[in-house]
């Protein structure tokens, strides 16, 4: 399992991004990059701009200085739905699931954007427009068999337990077949178990498609096993970048984040 | 029609019985899997091929005559091809409980010698490299699905599907090797080897012929009057001797159809999509049936509560008889009749059993109450006694003779009798070769003339039915000579819905004692209708008002002991609740959940000096395997109670339970 990994060229560059919100800067000319195919941690203190940070990728905020370039294209004012469509996905630190829909129509919902026929067709469900249904359900059955989730396919959403929800929320992100997925605290909440299975996907996804993952998460064991590269995020600054083992070793970082004694 | 009748002539080896499923009835489908959302069909003509092309990949492979190969996974099509194929070389498929953990599949593979391994997926691979190095006869892995083997590059694993082209390769070269393979075994080879879980010491390597196994399974689908139109659910392990006989021999003799389910979470709602025909399941799985249509009922809008209980009413008076052919007034037949519209069909559609024709439970004793629920709804539940010594069949219900407090009537071929110790044995065509690499053993248990001992107390009524009382060897003495039959008190106990294992005491004791596990969804259902807060199950294990609940359902058991002069004297007396659930990782239970008293007594031996001191509570700090292997610490403080004991009466006689092994 320990053979090297291979990173391509840089495929998102964040460029001394900031945004105030009032008189609260929550992030401060943060600057770094992400290659292809690797699997980043952003951490730091409740407050530090870390959520921001997700925000302004996927378009939800706009930086008010700074640039953005994915796929080697500068982008302005950009909304989320261009920002997915351009191939990022996400899930939320808050599961935002259609609560009284099944696993099923969920993940479907991730296949939004790739649908092509407009809305009539669809309701008449006919011809080419059945064709593309059918297309988009044997991708979602995909996602539903990657993730284990066969038992649960038709089942409401609202009445899984946590863990699950988060899984499906995974699959709804996926169902996109995203470039660039951001994962917004994948594990908070969990017990053990749960967590090593989401590790273990979000691990296989990285593996399996090819997937590049830039994840919030606050167990720092989760994080020092799964990332190749850690951002440490404090106040808005950015006060350290670089492997797990030398973010732990960083001064920085263990004063602000991991909290040993001042004396 | 060529449907009617089991084949039977030369067809002595599964792999020739293939051969001429694919000529009669080459359209018709043979397997089934949900895949992708999807059931997926290959008809006996494409599995001919399938099985051709993975005998000769492994031919290709090296496996030779008299080699061992395991299987290992979930039903999967195939994985029961690749049984057929190995027996097609002449070779031995050796079936592994996919739950076993690596230590115990260690003993299989160094006992066995198996020098090929075809397991399903990564889960299994790990377990087969942890032990690569322990186990030196294991030469390769063949594994079917790649997902998360992607740098595994080790030159001993392959992939099932290059196996297969490798197998057709092989076969374009060597057109005339898979013909005559095939035609050098008969009947008399050995088929297949299982190994036991057995309740006391290491596994045994139970060796099968195809005759044991065929001619037994051909009995099976006469007694029945099965035809090609069946369909069955194969979702019990493959490593147990049931599935062998209900899904490979009765299928390869009658040509139905065999479904693979998309997922062992998924049993329930596939069994809705296929609807069997045919049908086997364990006592637990029926219980935990009735429990969740009882707590959905219990959920459910007033009057449907009534309608459920009134028309549940006139089934337990009147189903029973109705299934039995047996007369019953018009009025009632009419109300029945209502009730199949209203309660009857709609549930049995709900569980997925709408369509069954013959429905069997064996393995371990069934509660009456529940046995009685599903024959009164009209499903044509019988009990067995089984064993796989036996390539299963022993005892069956006949048809319109069925007794919940019996075992059934002989099968067919099947000599059984009652050894001077009360001892059932048996002799029949599925009697086993012999234990492998076991002599004693083998001596121990089969006579010279064939008769094998099954270890059973039971006896023989006068319409020819078996009574199955308990294991011999369990059955004891208490202090003052009164006999003992723990099973017997156990069965009682777990007929409850609250209560899921229970283990009781009394050999060479003052009195009886029990240790109790409650069932967490049944219990944890009832606590949640009473705003009762716990948080797992040790916590709801301890709480006082489970502890009560369970006491009411303990003296229960003991009003009904105390009507039986003989075992009056062994009513519980004090009980406890364990902090845990009773887990075959821990080694408490065997792989197919029955419980090892001498690992349970050793491991808990502070509680059951305890049980028989005046203590009412005792600390405990147990060790427990996660599924990973990982081991952790749960510490409780176990409360023991006094049970309430009855006065014996003398009026009635209680059946004797059900004990099959």
């Amino acid at each position: 399992m320990t053979t090297e990994r291979k990173f391509g060229d840089v495929l998102l560059d964040v460029e001394g991004v900031s945004i105030s919100f009032g008189g609260v800067k929550a992030l401060d000319r943060v600057s770094f990059d992400v290659k292809e195919h690797e699997i980043l941690a952003i951490i730091g203190p409740n407050g530090a701009g870390k959520s921001s940070m997700l925000n302004c990728i996927n378009g939800f905020y706009h930086p008010q200085e700074g640039m953005i370039t994915f796929k080697g294209v500068p982008r302005h004012q950009m909304r989320p739905h261009e920002a997915a469509s351009q191939g990022i996905a996400r899930t939320f630190q808050n599961i935002a699931l259609f609560k009284g829909m099944s696993t099923l129509d969920n993940i479907m919902t991730g296949r939004n954007l790739k649908m092509k026929k407009n809305f009539l067709w669809q309701a008449l469900y006919f011809g080419p427009a059945r064709a593309e249904e059918m297309e988009h359900r044997a991708a979602v059955e995909n996602v539903i068999d990657f993730l284990e989730i066969e038992a649960i396919r038709k089942t409401p959403v609202g009445k899984l337990p946590y863990g699950l929800q988060k899984r499906v929320e995974l699959g709804r992100a996926l169902a996109a077949e995203p470039d660039l997925l951001l994962l917004d605290e994948p594990m908070a909440g969990m017990n053990l178990e749960e967590k090593q299975d989401m590790c273990r996907f979000i691990l296989d996804v990285n593996d399996e498609f090819g997937t590049t993952i830039v994840l919030i998460e606050h167990d720092m064991s989760v994080v020092m096993d799964i990332s190749d590269r850690v951002v440490v995020l404090d106040y808005g600054r950015k006060i350290a970048d670089g492997s797990p083992d030398e973010v732990r070793a960083n001064p920085d970082v263990i004063n602000a984040y991991l909290g040993v004694g001042h004396d | 029609m060529t449907g009617d009748k089991p084949i039977s002539g030369n067809f002595d080896t599964f792999p020739k019985l293939l051969a001429e499923n694919a000529r009669l009835r080459g359209d018709k489908p043979a397997s089934r899997e949900k895949d992708f959302g999807i059931w997926l069909s290959w008809t006996w003509g494409q599995v001919a091929e399938e099985v051709r092309a993975i005998a000769c990949g492994l031919a290709a492979l090296g496996v030779k005559r008299g080699d061992k190969v395991t299987i290992c996974g979930d039903n999967r099509p195939h994985l029961y091809w690749s049984m057929t194929a190995v027996q097609a070389l002449g070779a031995i498929p050796v079936p592994v409980y996919q739950d076993s953990v690596a230590d115990e599949m260690l003993y299989i593979y160094e006992h066995a010698e198996a020098k090929f391994a075809i397991v399903e997926n990564q889960e299994q691979v790990d377990k087969l490299l942890e032990i690569r190095d322990r186990a030196p006869a294991l030469e390769h892995i063949v594994y079917k699905f790649p997902r998360g083997m992607r740098d595994y590059d080790q030159p001993f694993l392959h992939l099932l599907a290059d196996i297969e082209d490798r197998g057709r390769a092989f076969d374009g070269e060597n057109p005339d090797f898979y013909q005559s393979s095939v035609a050098q075994s008969t009947g008399a080879d050995t088929a297949i080897m299982l190994y036991t879980s057995g309740t006391t010491g290491r596994p045994k390597g139970v060796i099968l012929s195809f005759d044991n196994l065929i001619i037994t399974g051909r009995n099976g689908v006469i007694r029945e009057n099965l035809t090609e139109d069946e369909d069955m659910l194969a979702y019990l392990p493959m490593a147990w001797i049931g599935d062998n006989i209900f899904s490979i021999a009765q299928a390869y003799v009658t040509g139905f159809c065999v479904s693979c389910p998309e997922s062992s979470e998924t049993v329930l709602e596939d069994l809705r999509e296929i609807g069997p025909t045919y049908f086997f399941a364990p006592p637990r799985i029926y219980e935990s049936l009735l429990t969740t249509v009882m707590i959905r009922i219990e959920d459910a809008a007033r009057i449907k509560q009534r309608m459920f209980h009134y028309f549940m009413g006139v089934a337990r008076r009147v189903g029973m008889d109705i299934l039995d052919a047996k007369p019953v007034p018009l009025g009632d037949r009419l109300l029945y009749w209502l009730g199949n519209i209203l309660v009857y069909a709609p549930l049995k559609n709900v569980l997925g059993l709408s369509k069954v024709r013959v429905a069997y439970t064996a393995g371990e004793a069934i509660g009456p109450d529940i046995f009685i629920f599903y024959r009164s709804l009209g499903l044509n539940l019988k009990q067995m006694y089984a064993s796989t010594e036996a390539s299963v069949f022993i005892t069956i219900h006949p048809d319109g003779d069925v007794r919940p407090d019996t075992s059934g009537t002989p099968a067919i071929d099947v000599e059984v009798k009652i050894a001077d110790d009360g001892e059932v044995m048996f002799r029949s065509p599925g009697v086993f070769q012999a234990y492998y690499k076991n002599d004693q053993e083998t001596r121990d248990t089969k006579t010279e003339d064939g008769w094998v001992h099954t270890g059973d107390a039971g006896f023989l009524d006068d319409e020819g039915h078996l009574h199955i009382i308990d294991r011999s060897k369990d059955v004891g003495k208490m202090t003052d000579g009164t006999m003992f039959a723990p099973k017997f008190i156990e069965n009682k106990l777990k007929f409850f819905p609250h209560i899921k294992e229970a283990v009781t005491f009394g050999d060479d004791r003052d009195y009886v004692a029990a240790f109790i596990n409650i069932d967490l969804e049944s219990v944890g259902n009832w606590a949640e209708r009473r705003n009762l807060a716990y948080m797992g199950y040790t916590d709801l294990a301890g709480q006082e008002p489970v502890y009560k609940l369970i006491s009411e359902c303990v003296a229960q058991v003991n009003a009904d002991l105390a009507a039986d002069p003989h075992l009056a004297g062994s009513q519980i007396k004090r009980f406890l609740i364990l902090h845990k659930e009773l887990d075959a990782d821990d080694g408490e239970l065997t792989r197919t959940r029955k419980v090892r008293r001498a690992i349970v007594a050793e491991k808990y031996a502070d509680l059951i000096d305890a049980l028989y001191s005046d203590k009412d509570h005792c600390p405990i700090e147990a060790e427990v395997t996660f599924e990973d292997g990982r081991t952790g610490i749960i510490n409780a403080d176990l409360r023991i109670w006094q049970a309430p004991l009855s006065e014996p009466r003398a009026d009635s006689r209680s059946a004797p339970a059900e004990a099959a092994e």
